[in-house]
């Protein structure tokens, strides 16, 4: 249902509908709410991303010249708990789930609005103690805490960049408890279960992962706050405890943790991908049961972290075999992608740009995680860059450009502008060449044996690592760029119709941005999902003047 | 049926416990926390264990099932909640024992 | 096609001032509220889950150090608190149904009976705590642990493995007793929104997900219970 373009005064929206500082800090509204979160979350990305850089400046060299090896610990780990902790885990979910999830079930709002805040506000102590934790000289253990180095034999600021972790983790919790009891009981009337968005089913399945994994990070690292402060030894080989103890209770949540960061970017490229075919995802129930299929078999796998710690031999050969299984549901899910962009309509806006590069990098960084499932290739490039290449290539690769093909996606419902769509395509083509720049050279890199964590290497690895950083301030360009120009849209951007790219989901079928309580009717539900053969082509958006 | 909200049909009729089968319960409880001590003398071997943690099973169903009324709710997604949460309990307690279990230390 | 009705007749249940504006039906609000609170004793189960990992784990590793420690720990007082939590989740179902009853004063009776178990199970926990201090069993500088290994006596068991096991005696049975402290506020706090005559048959969600957290940390220290105190005590 096309609607004319509304080029009026300033329209009643849930932007305007109260003024003040205290109306958005003390918001209940789960728009607002995500607002907040998307200031802090960008902010934390910048601080995260400017310790990569310093990383990347240190590696143009072999030598360790730019800074010392204690300062580079400290660069890596930082870096690892701000990108993992405070963007990774709550972008999606806290800022478009949020949002989103409301609107498309057609809802007036999450199911505990007042938790949804103190999620935030979660967020924001976490937040605060890791900025704590920098500016009081940072900690070096690496972003997996492990033992007993973080315990015993470290003098950093260890307690609190723990603290901070356990405090972001129970703004994960209780976001996830509440996207489930929503989802669960909030649907507008016809909204049933084979009718939801798989954005919606992407984040129902994240949120059984975050209320079930996180608790026991969370009793790890207070495991290793009382063993800091008192000496327990629970984690100490000299007093009869075990450091792989430790690695067990971290790995059992860090490893589904990659899939509360990756399926929300799953569920994003799902709407994306039938948008812009203008068709129906191919194989809807296959495609939410993956995302409950990757949910519940990342819950086996773990210990593949873990294959030259010293598990036994047998655990190893379990967990290796479990893990080849979670690439199961992982590859249905490129496949239905594929397959529904088959004979499908297909523009090439800029969500859709970043969809293709989602699909094509998560598919080489889900493969190279195969490669490290193999008992023997992990043993001989474990802890080296190849590692270091296959996560970034599913977390930023994947992930985060997700995020962003979400953020140009819904921004002209979020914000009632357009962002200028040149630029967006520009911004795109910079991040996927800087991003591959980057990340391809550290695949070679790992496989000629070059370790992570090092900040001086073998003078024959210079020119990867010089293709690398090169390819990394493609990227920081790439990343600025839409910092601009959504600013930019604020002011001077075209206004946004209801539904600019005429897409199937009730949160397009309200204004652009939404009233306060997002539908002027309680919405029913009477058609499926993704209903693309009904709805027409989107009219031309006026450009912006 | 379209104007009804999706889970309406599912709600939980709200029990109401009688003062006598609750106080049944009770009585039922601290007679098994009595057999556990008991049973803690009795050597039955490596089954002292098994009896053990078969008893705080027990009473820790009998809990669930009466005091917190999950044998009177009519959906199942309550039931399906906490069979997940001890599903993957026995997956973290299950998947670590099986490191630990099969390490051959020379 | 896509057509939005127009609003169902929910317009009568705002009347009731419990009902939040984001729901439509009280029913709808019960029934989230409630599921949240199963959900979040969901997230609690894998908490306390880690560390009965950590427990099984050493308990495997060292049986007969855990053992020689389980046995020094007086089982009257553990015995009394368990009869005493599961008293307190009896006075906390008979809570419920008054308010359900509308019965405003003997849910404040109920809820203040469940306040005073709750303190005499810290006050006995207290006692014990305070017996571990006085016999050195509380891990750190001071731990010392005089007992031999039950199956052979005349061989000491090890400082390390039974300060292990204390340890987690203190993580374990402090982390309950954490719970239990903000059970306690939760229903001082209940019992005064009582009193004020806020829960009645048409409202008392409060008083219901609070008791099933109530009972969900007896059920902790039913499965605490026989784990800390009664390792091989036949023996």
């Amino acid at each position: 249902m096309a609607t004319a373009a509304v080029v009026s005064g300033e329209r009643e929206s849930y932007l305007n509908a109260k003024y003040g500082l205290k109306s958005w800090l003390l918001t209940v509204d789960h728009k607002r709410i995500a607002l907040l979160y998307l200031i802090s979350i960008t902010f934390f990305f910048f601080i995260g991303g400017f310790f990569a850089l310093l990383i990347r400046l240190e590696l143009l060299t072999p030598a360790g010249d730019l800074v010392q090896a204690d300062v580079y610990n400290k660069l890596f780990t930082m870096h690892g708990l701000v990108m993992i902790f405070f963007f990774l885990i709550p972008a999606v979910p806290a800022v478009l789930g949020n949002f989103l999830i409301p609107l498309m079930i057609g809802a007036k709002d999450l199911a505990f609005p007042r938790i949804n805040l103190l999620s935030w506000y979660l967020y924001m102590v976490g937040g605060t103690l890791m900025i704590y934790t920098i500016l009081a000289g940072g900690v070096d253990t690496g972003w997996t805490f492990y033992t007993p180095l973080s315990t015993e034999f470290l003098n950093t600021n260890v307690i609190s960049a723990a603290l901070a972790a356990f405090v972001a983790g129970f703004s994960s919790i209780l976001t996830g408890l509440n996207f489930i009891v929503t989802i669960h009981r909030m649907r507008a009337p016809g909204m049933t279960w084979n009718r939801l968005p798989l954005f919606v089913w992407a984040h129902y399945a994240t949120s059984i992962i975050q209320i079930l994994g996180t608790p026991v990070v969370a009793i790890a690292i207070v495991l290793v706050a009382l063993e800091r402060l008192l000496h327990l030894g629970i984690f100490n080989p000299a007093l009869g405890g075990d450091p792989l103890l430790f690695q067990h209770l971290f790995w059992f949540y860090s490893h589904p943790a990659v899939y509360i960061m990756i399926l929300p970017g799953m569920g994003i490229v799902s709407e994306i991908v039938c948008c812009f075919s203008r068709k129906r995802i191919f194989g809807y129930k296959a495609m939410a049961l993956a995302v409950l299929g990757i949910a519940v078999i990342g819950f086996l796998v773990w210990a593949h972290h873990m294959f030259v710690a010293g598990i036994s031999l047998y655990a190893a050969l379990v967990f290796s075999l479990l893990t080849y299984f979670v690439g199961v549901p992982s590859a249905i899910k490129v496949f239905n992608w594929t397959a529904t962009m088959y004979k499908g309509s297909i523009t090439y806006q800029t969500p859709m740009l970043y969809a293709f590069a989602f699909i094509g990098l998560f598919t080489i960084g889900g493969l190279t995680g195969l490669f490290l499932a193999s008992l023997g290739i992990d043993v001989h490039v474990t802890d080296t860059y190849f590692v270091v290449a296959h996560f970034h290539y599913v977390m930023v690769g994947g992930m985060v450009v997700a995020y962003l093909a979400g953020m140009h996606f819904w921004w002209p419902k979020i914000s009632g502008r357009m962002y200028p769509e040149g630029w967006g395509k520009l911004a795109a083509l910079l991040v996927f060449v800087g991003f591959n720049l980057t990340f391809f050279p550290q695949f070679v890199l790992g496989y000629m044996g070059m370790p992570r964590r090092y900040h001086a290497y073998p003078p024959e690895f210079q020119i990867l690592n010089v293709l690398s950083t090169a390819g990394a301030t493609i990227l920081a360009v790439g990343y600025l760029l839409p910092m601009v120009y959504f600013l930019w849209s604020l002011r001077y951007g075209a206004i946004a119709p209801a539904n600019p790219w005429g897409a199937a989901g009730l949160e397009w079928q309200t204004t652009s941005p939404p009233p306060e309580f997002n539908f002027e009717n309680q919405p029913v539900v009477t058609w499926e999902a993704y209903n693309y053969d009904e709805i027409p082509e989107p009219e031309e958006v006026p450009v912006a003047h | 049926m379209a104007n009804h909200f999706p889970n309406e049909a599912e709600a939980t009729h709200d029990h109401i416990s009688s003062v006598g089968s609750s106080v049944a319960i009770w009585l039922i409880l601290l007679v098994f926390t009595g057999l556990t001590v008991g049973a803690a003398f009795i050597d039955l071997g490596p089954l002292n264990t098994v009896v053990a943690l078969t008893i705080a099973t027990i009473k820790a169903t009998l809990v669930v099932l009466f005091f917190m009324h999950v044998k009177y709710t009519n959906e199942k997604l309550v039931p399906l909640v906490i069979v997940s949460a001890i599903f993957f309990l026995f997956l973290l307690l299950g998947l670590s024992m099986g490191d630990y279990a099969t390490r051959v230390w020379r | 096609m896509h057509t939005s009705s127009t609003a169902v007749a929910e317009n009568h249940a705002h009347d009731n001032p419990a009902l939040l504006h984001h729901f439509s039906t009280e029913a709808q609000q019960r029934n989230a509220a409630s599921l949240g609170m199963w959900v979040f004793l969901a997230q609690e189960v894998m908490f306390f889950g880690g560390m009965f990992c950590a427990y099984l784990v050493y308990r495997f590793k060292y049986p007969a150090d855990f053992a020689a420690a389980s046995k020094s720990i007086a089982i009257l007082p553990g015995a009394v608190n368990t009869a005493v939590l599961i008293c307190s989740s009896l006075t906390v179902v008979l809570a419920v149904r008054a308010a359900q009853l509308g019965k405003r004063k003997a849910l404040v009776a109920w809820l203040l009976l469940t306040i005073f178990l709750g303190l005499v199970f810290l006050g006995i926990k207290g006692y014990e705590y305070h017996d571990k201090y006085v016999e050195h069993h509380i891990p750190g500088p001071s731990f010392h642990f005089d007992g031999d290994l039950i199956d052979h006596p005349g061989v000491p068991a090890s400082q390390a493995h039974t300060q292990m096991y204390f340890s987690l005696y203190f993580a374990m049975t402090g982390m309950h007793a954490l719970h239990m402290i903000i059970g306690v506020g939760i229903f001082a706090y209940l019992a005064w929104m009582a009193w004020r005559g806020k829960y009645g048959a048409e409202y008392y969600t409060p008083i219901e997900n609070s008791g099933l957290y109530w009972h969900f940390v007896d059920i902790v220290w039913i499965y605490l219970f026989p784990l800390i105190y009664l390792i091989d005590r036949h023996k």
